[in-house]
């Protein structure tokens, strides 16, 4: 039976007492999952990494999908770990070249996310990066935009889960591997 | 005009002959690392920028590093992005390339490895994909130079200009302690504006900026000047137009 959390592995708990919670980011009532308290850890930090990487690396990924901004933090070093390409999913009008875009429900209005034309091939095994999922709707549109390249998703990393928001069951099937759960 | 749509597996075409990057790794003296220059490069680049007094290391002169060739022709050029004139240097096939985002990487951190580095700032949001595999190779923290209200909790921000207005990158209080060294890394050094808006913000605690590093530089535009005594490291150089 595959566990998708890594909640054995000791290295777990020295992540997870790093993450600061800020109340009443970006609005209130909502407790703010900030990571970059364990980027400011360099032990932290790496295990962090080790742990997608160890998880990844005989898995054959040819493309780690990042989204803007804080997947840009972990994505990459996992990508140059594992011999995978990184690929930028970002906002509109922040990609130069020709790209395509899926939408996304936000609370009040719609988003989009873009990745460039080109850049992930049929036939790509990809993993999707972000540092934390709540309500799953910028990974589905993640999702949609390397699965409507031909690429097939293997899973999405993330480093923190809000399980109560179910953002699992919007990843069109496909598993999610998480470090930390926030309640 | 060369072609926007590019196939990235295979090489990139040349670019068109009004630009042309120029492939150079240069090492500054105060880090003491042998310095490669391009032979075939048409301008040297001043080493006054740093006022160190080891200015006279020996500089060999053994042609450059091998790996940046590859790195220079991963780049590429997106005509007109974000308006018309500007020929945008677009570093996402660069980290389509296995080898040659590796090999950044590898060049940078063979730099700033075992130099007492304990800050790696990146800049929002390229600064984020060539920050951190810097950071976590030399034992750095990796700290976060965002735009305004992106960072929770509370921060100091530095106002710079922009060709119309101004704008503002910020960082949490207390990322950083007074004299911690620190490396500032950016995809690209255009004006300088933003990297200097970086050294004002982190000299404002207490830290030594030991130097910028960004993999390509537009050196027509100046940005250089604006660093101050900070030295700047880069990679690969192009013509803005």
């Amino acid at each position: 039976m595959s566990r998708n959390k890594q909640e054995e592995d000791p290295r777990i708990n020295g992540i997870k007492t790093k993450i600061r919670v800020v109340p009443d980011f970006p609005k209130k009532g909502i407790m703010f999952q900030d990571i970059t308290t364990v980027l400011l850890d360099p032990k932290a930090f790496k295990d962090t990494i080790d742990l997608f990487v160890e998880r990844y690396r005989d898995k054959n990924i040819s493309v780690v999908a990042g989204i803007e901004a804080r997947g840009f933090l972990f994505g990459p070093p996992i990508a140059l770990a594992i011999g995978a390409k990184f690929v930028p999913l970002r906002k509109p009008k922040k990609l130069p070249g020709e790209t395509i875009f899926e939408e996304y429900e936000l609370e009040y209005g719609n988003d989009r996310l873009e990745m460039h034309v080109g850049a992930v091939e049929a036939g790509d095994r990809a993993l999707v990066v972000d540092d934390l999922i709540a309500t799953g709707g910028t990974l589905c549109a993640a999702i949609n935009l390397l699965e409507r390249v031909g690429a097939e998703v293997v899973e999405c990393a993330c480093v923190i889960e809000l399980p109560e928001l179910k953002g699992r069951q919007r990843l069109k099937g496909k598993p999610l591997c998480m470090l930390v759960e926030y309640r | 005009m060369q072609s926007i749509v590019s196939s990235y597996h295979l090489c990139l075409p040349p670019p068109p002959p009004v630009l042309r990057h120029r492939l150079i790794c240069q090492s500054l003296p105060p880090i003491r690392l042998p310095s490669r220059r391009s032979p075939t490069s048409l301008r040297l680049f001043p080493c006054a920028v740093s006022r160190e007094s080891e200015m006279a290391a020996a500089a060999k002169e053994d042609g450059q590093d091998p790996r940046i060739p590859k790195i220079a022709s991963s780049i590429r050029v997106i005509p007109d992005f974000p308006k018309p004139g500007i020929m945008f240097q677009d570093i996402t096939t660069l980290l389509l390339d296995t080898e040659a985002f590796k090999d950044t990487i590898d060049i940078f951190v063979e730099r700033y490895k075992g130099k007492g580095i304990s800050v790696v700032a990146g800049v929002e949001a390229r600064g984020f994909i060539f920050g951190p595999p810097i950071a976590l190779a030399i034992g750095a923290k990796f700290v976060p130079m965002r735009k305004p209200k992106k960072l929770p909790g509370k921060v100091i921000s530095e106002e710079y200009s922009l060709e119309y207005g101004t704008d503002k990158i910020e960082m949490h209080v207390g990322a950083v302690e007074p004299g911690e060294r620190a490396i500032i890394i950016d995809d690209l050094i255009a004006t300088g504006g933003t990297l200097a808006a970086a050294i004002r913000l982190l000299e404002r605690v207490g830290v030594k900026i030991v130097e910028c590093a960004c993999v390509i530089e537009l050196p027509e535009l100046n940005g250089r000047e604006k660093l101050g005594e900070a030295p700047l490291f880069i990679l690969v150089t192009s013509d803005a137009a």
